[in-house]
C-alpha cells in the first residue's frame, strides 16, 4: 500500500514540527524517516497514522485522500517506543484487543492470537500480563497487536528505542525477517542511522521539520546532498572545509606536495579497524580510520609524523562522477 | 518489627479501643429492641441509602470532574481546581448553613428543599465531592495517553476507548475515592444538622439520631444504634475492597 505526504505543515504553538514536508513510501517497502529529536519525524509519522491533523497539506494512502479519515478508520498499524501495552489485560486480550472491537466470533480470535503470538514468538504466555513481561517481550506483543487486524501498512515510532542494545540487535534483525516475510508496508522512525541503514530498503533524513535527504541507503551514504545528511550517516572527519569518511583517508610516511602534515597522537584498534588520531600542524583534530593490514604496514606509533592525503571527490555539495545525488524532498 | 509494634499500639488506642468501649455499651439484652425501634430504623436506613445514592453520583460526577481538570484546557481552571477543596477547607456546620440559605425557605433561587430528604442528600453531596475527583486526578494526570493512540488506531472509538482503556486504570482510583466518600456520609452531622431539621422518622440521619439519645441520657441505645452504623459502613467499605482487590490483581 503506498502513502503519500504531500506539503504537510503541523505547528505546536509556536514551533513548527512538520514545514512543508512531502515524501512518497513505495508499497511494500521498509522506509526509516531518520533524524535527531525534534526533527519532526515522530509528528510525520502520527500525522500518516491520524493521531494527529496536520495544519495544511494532504495524506494519501493506497492513493485515496485520508486527511480527514480518524485514526481508526485508517487501518494502519502503529507501535509505540514505549510500549503502549494495555496493562490490566492479558497478553492473550492485548493482541485480540483490535478483533473484540470488530466483534469477531470468539474462536477466530482465539485462533488468530495463537497464531501471531507464535509467529511474534510469545506463544504460551497467553495469560502474561504485560507487566510480567521484558521490555522486548512487550515489543513482540505491541507487534501482534498491531498486526492483528492486517493492516495495510505497518508504522513504527522508535520501537527499540527502550531496549538494551543485544536486545535491539535481535528485534532489528527479527523485524526485517518478518517484513520480508508478510510484505506489509513499514515505516520505522528512528533516530539511529546504523538501524536505518540496516533494516530500511529507503532512508528519509529529516532535519527541524524538513526533509534533507530521501533514498536508498547506499545513495544516502555514498552522495549525501550536505554536511548534515553526510553527519548523520556515519563518522566524519573535516579536513580543511571538506568532510571525508575517516577511513577515505589515506596516510603517508613520507612528505606529499600540498599534503597537510600532522603527528599522531593516539592509535586504537577496534578490530579489523585501526583508528588513528591525529594533530594537524594548523592544530586541528583528525581521525583517520585504516584497515589493520595498512595500519601495520605504517608501524604508526605515537609521535610519529604522517602527511594526510584525502580523496574530496565525494564531499557534500560537489556533484558524484556518475550519477547526480537525489533531490532533498521530492 | 519495631515499626510494626508502633503501628498496632498506635492503632488500638485510636481505633481499636474507642470501637471495643462502644460495642461493650452496646451489648445489653434490649441491643435488638434499640436498633429496630422505629426512630432508629427509618434513621439507619435513611442514613445508609442516602450515603449509597450519594456515592454513585460521586463516582459519574467525580470522575467526570477529574477528566474536565486533567484533560480539558480552559480560563478559570485553577479556581475550578481550588474550589473541588472548599468542601474540604469548611466547617461543615458552615456548609449546612450555606445550603440552608440557598435551598431553604428564604434561598433566592425559589428553591426551598430545607427539612426533606433531598436536603439530607444534597448536603452529602457537598461534603463528599473531593473524594472521587482527588483520588481520580493523580492516576489521570498520570496515565499512560499512548495506550489511548494505541486503542484507536486498532479500531476503537472514543467511548470504546474509555471504556475498554482508560475506565480499568481508573476503577482502583475510583472505588477507593467512593470508599471514602461513602465513610465519610455515613458519619456526616454538621452539613446536616441544620438543613434536613432532624424530623424523625423522615429527615433524621445516624449520626443527629445518636447525638439526641446521648443528650437525653439513653447511651445503650445510642451504642448500639453505632454499632450498626458502624457494621454497615464496614460491609460496604469490605464490598468495594472486594471489587479493588478483583480487578487489580495483575494490575501495576
Amino acid at each position: 500500500m503506498t502513502i503519500e505526504v504531500r506539503d504537510v505543515t503541523k505547528r505546536f504553538g509556536e514551533f513548527v514540527a512538520l514545514d512543508d514536508v512531502s515524501v512518497a513510501v513505495d508499497d511494500g517497502s521498509l522506509t526509516a524517516l531518520l533524524g535527531p529529536s525534534g526533527s519532526g519525524k515522530s509528528t510525520l509519522l502520527r500525522v500518516i497514522a491520524g493521531l494527529e491533523a496536520p495544519d495544511a497539506g494532504t495524506v494519501l494512502i493506497a492513493g485515496e485522500d485520508a486527511t480527514g479519515v480518524p485514526a481508526r478508520r485508517r487501518g494502519l498499524g502503529f507501535v509505540f517506543q514505549h510500549y503502549a501495552a494495555f496493562r490490566h489485560m492479558t497478553v492473550r486480550d492485548n493482541v485480540g484487543f483490535a478483533l473484540s472491537i470488530r466483534r469477531r466470533p470468539k474462536a477466530e480470535i482465539r485462533a488468530r492470537v495463537n497464531e501471531l503470538l507464535t509467529l511474534v514468538g510469545l506463544a504460551g504466555l497467553h495469560e502474561r500480563y504485560p507487566d510480567q513481561l521484558s521490555g522486548g517481550q512487550r515489543q513482540r506483543m505491541a507487534l501482534a497487536r498491531a498486526l492483528a487486524v492486517e493492516p495495510r501498512v505497518l508504522l513504527l515510532d522508535e520501537p527499540f528505542g527502550a531496549l538494551d542494545t543485544g536486545v535491539r540487535a535481535e528485534l532489528r534483525a527479527w523485524l526485517r525477517r518478518l517484513h520480508d516475510d508478510t510484505g506489509v508496508t513499514t515505516v520505522l522512525v528512528t533516530h539511529d542511522q546504523e538501524e536505518a541503514l540496516e533494516v530500511a530498503d529507503r532512508i528519509v533524513v529529516m532535519r527541524d521539520g524538513r526533509i534533507e535527504q530521501a533514498g536508498t541507503p547506499r545513495e544516502l551514504y555514498d552522495r549525501p546532498a550536505n554536511d548534515f545528511v553526510m553527519g548523520f550517516l556515519g563518522s566524519v572527519s573535516r579536513i580543511g572545509d571538506s568532510l571525508v569518511r575517516p577511513f577515505e583517508i589515506e596516510l603517508r610516511t613520507e612528505p606529499v606536495d600540498g599534503a597537510p602534515e600532522g603527528m599522531v597522537r593516539r592509535t586504537v584498534h577496534l578490530g579489523f579497524v585501526v583508528r588513528v588520531e591525529l594533530v594537524l600542524d594548523d592544530g586541528t583534530p583528525l581521525t583517520v580510520e585504516l584497515s589493520r593490514p595498512r595500519a601495520e604496514e605504517l608501524e604508526l606509533a605515537a609521535g610519529d609524523i604522517v602527511w594526510v592525503v584525502s580523496d574530496v571527490a565525494r564531499r557534500p555539495g560537489r556533484p558524484p562522477a556518475t550519477a547526480p545525488a537525489p533531490a532533498a524532498g521530492r | 518489627m519495631l515499626g510494626l509494634g508502633i503501628a498496632t499500639v498506635y492503632l488500638s488506642l485510636l481505633v481499636l479501643l474507642p470501637l471495643a468501649a462502644v460495642a461493650a455499651k452496646a451489648v445489653t439484652p434490649r441491643f435488638w429492641d434499640e436498633v429496630t425501634s422505629p426512630a432508629a430504623r427509618s434513621a439507619l436506613e435513611l442514613t445508609l441509602g442516602a450515603s449509597l445514592v450519594v456515592t454513585a453520583i460521586n463516582v459519574v460526577f467525580g470522575t467526570v470532574v477529574a477528566w474536565v481538570l486533567v484533560r480539558d484546557e480552559f480560563p478559570g481552571k485553577r479556581v475550578l481546581n481550588a474550589v473541588v477543596d472548599l468542601p474540604f477547607a469548611l466547617p461543615t456546620v458552615v456548609a449546612g448553613l450555606i445550603l440552608l440559605g440557598l435551598y431553604g425557605p428564604t434561598g433566592p433561587l425559589g428553591i426551598d428543599v430545607a427539612y426533606t430528604r433531598v436536603a439530607v442528600g444534597l448536603a452529602l453531596l457537598f461534603v463528599t465531592l473531593p473524594f472521587v475527583v482527588r483520588a481520580v486526578q493523580p492516576v489521570l494526570a498520570a496515565l499512560d495517553r499512548e495506550a489511548e493512540d494505541a486503542a484507536q488506531t486498532l479500531g476503537a472509538s472514543g467511548w470504546q476507548t474509555f471504556r475498554r482503556v482508560v475506565l480499568p486504570a481508573l476503577r482502583p482510583a475510583i472505588v477507593s475515592g467512593a470508599a471514602l466518600g461513602f465513610a465519610r456520609a455515613v458519619g456526616e452531622f454538621g452539613s446536616i444538622v441544620l438543613i434536613s431539621g432532624n424530623i424523625p422518622l423522615k429527615t433524621q440521619v445516624a449520626s443527629v439520631l445518636v447525638f439526641g439519645q446521648i443528650e437525653s441520657d439513653d447511651v445503650h441505645s445510642a451504642a448500639a444504634v453505632s454499632v450498626v452504623l458502624l457494621l454497615l459502613a464496614l460491609l460496604v467499605l469490605l464490598f468495594l475492597r472486594g471489587l479493588n482487590w478483583r480487578h487489580s490483581r495483575h494490575g501495576a
